[in-house]
């Protein structure tokens, strides 16, 4: 274990591939946890101004279609699944099919995305954009404007995860094809996986606490 | 570590998808109904549901080490402290009335 050569995927400052895999996925871990206390943040705010003003965020929501939102929440969940295929794939080592997969996870995004793109437009179209168009028609709540200060930045912060997401999953495909990763080292694809499964999991947060609030009030977007 | 990597059998990953599918109808269909209070308490059971169906199969957790499962549980700790903490704090002010009384 001790020879100086440095050939293949270890690098020459870890004894063993597997001690170079732990101490990545321990990396990747940390990063998220950070990232557990970014979006926790966001959430703590939601929570305490839900607390103070109720009424607004109940009205909030029923500007939101939860059907867009599951759709949404269904998409995401099956980019998951292409995702976590990917992995399997890079693990028995078939470089095909991780690229496919990956590019299957990129274009479910893209259809996030797409979806997402209709419904800023549509809060836009009728003033529902705070400090940017701000026109809420008929009596809004006097505090309307903090549920969807709270909508933009949540689902933006969430939807800029997904655009370094894309980066890093065009980076690790364009690997895969190379054929850079084999059933010993596949680690890349494996924290790629592990990086686009926890923005999967702040949307399994973000659909029931912003779109659903008011589905018991006959909810529906109007 | 000197075991294999764990390879999941692709049946494994197909039902923890449908069942997350499942419990992402459930969320919905349960908000339809008007329970007060009890309805965040059931959308935010059920996201913890999904998030540890997640956790444990798509991340791999369930085969990790246990350094992997301790930053995990970090996680939570450090969320239940920051929501925890916050909350005390506003669930037990009371109306300022004014200077002097």
């Amino acid at each position: 274990m001790s020879d100086a050569t440095h050939t293949g995927p270890l690098a020459h400052h870890f004894e063993t591939l597997e001690q170079q895999n732990e101490t990545s996925a321990i990396g990747m871990w940390a990063f998220l946890v950070q990232e557990v206390m970014f979006f926790g943040g966001m959430f703590a705010c939601y929570i305490v101004y839900r607390h103070m003003y109720p009424t607004a965020f109940l009205e909030g929501s029923a500007h939101l279609d939860p059907l867009l939102g599951g759709i949404n929440t269904a998409v995401l969940l099956g980019s998951s699944l292409t995702m976590a295929l990917a992995v399997r794939a890079a693990q028995l080592g078939k470089r095909g099919q991780t690229a496919l997969l990956i590019g299957a996870t990129v274009v479910l995004g893209l259809v996030f995305f797409g979806v997402k793109y209709f419904e800023y437009a549509e809060k836009w179209h009728h003033g529902l954009v705070p400090g940017l168009h701000w026109a809420p028609t008929g009596n809004p709540d006097p505090h309307l404007h903090i549920f969807f200060a709270l909508y933009f930045i949540m689902t933006g912060m969430h939807a800029l995860h997904m655009v370094i997401g894309f980066v890093l999953m065009a980076f690790v495909g364009v690997r895969a094809l190379r054929g850079r990763y084999s059933p010993e080292n596949y680690i890349g694809v494996e924290v790629l996986g592990l990086y686009w499964h926890f923005v999967d999991l702040v949307w399994i947060f973000l659909f029931p606490l912003l779109y659903l609030l008011s589905a018991h009030l006959g909810g529906g977007a109007h | 570590m000197s075991t294999e990597h764990h390879v999941t059998p692709l049946r494994v990953y197909f039902t923890v998808f449908a069942l997350l599918l499942g419990l992402t109808f459930l969320t919905w269909w349960v908000a339809t109904i008007d329970l007060g209070a009890w309805n965040t308490t059931i959308a935010i059971s059920v996201a913890m549901t999904k998030v540890m169906l997640v956790v444990l199969w798509f991340m791999h957790v369930k085969y990790s080490n246990k350094l992997i499962w301790f930053f995990a549980a970090a996680g939570v700790y450090w969320l239940v402290l920051l929501f925890g903490f916050v909350m005390t704090d506003y669930l037990t002010r009371l109306p300022v009335t004014g200077w002097g009384g």
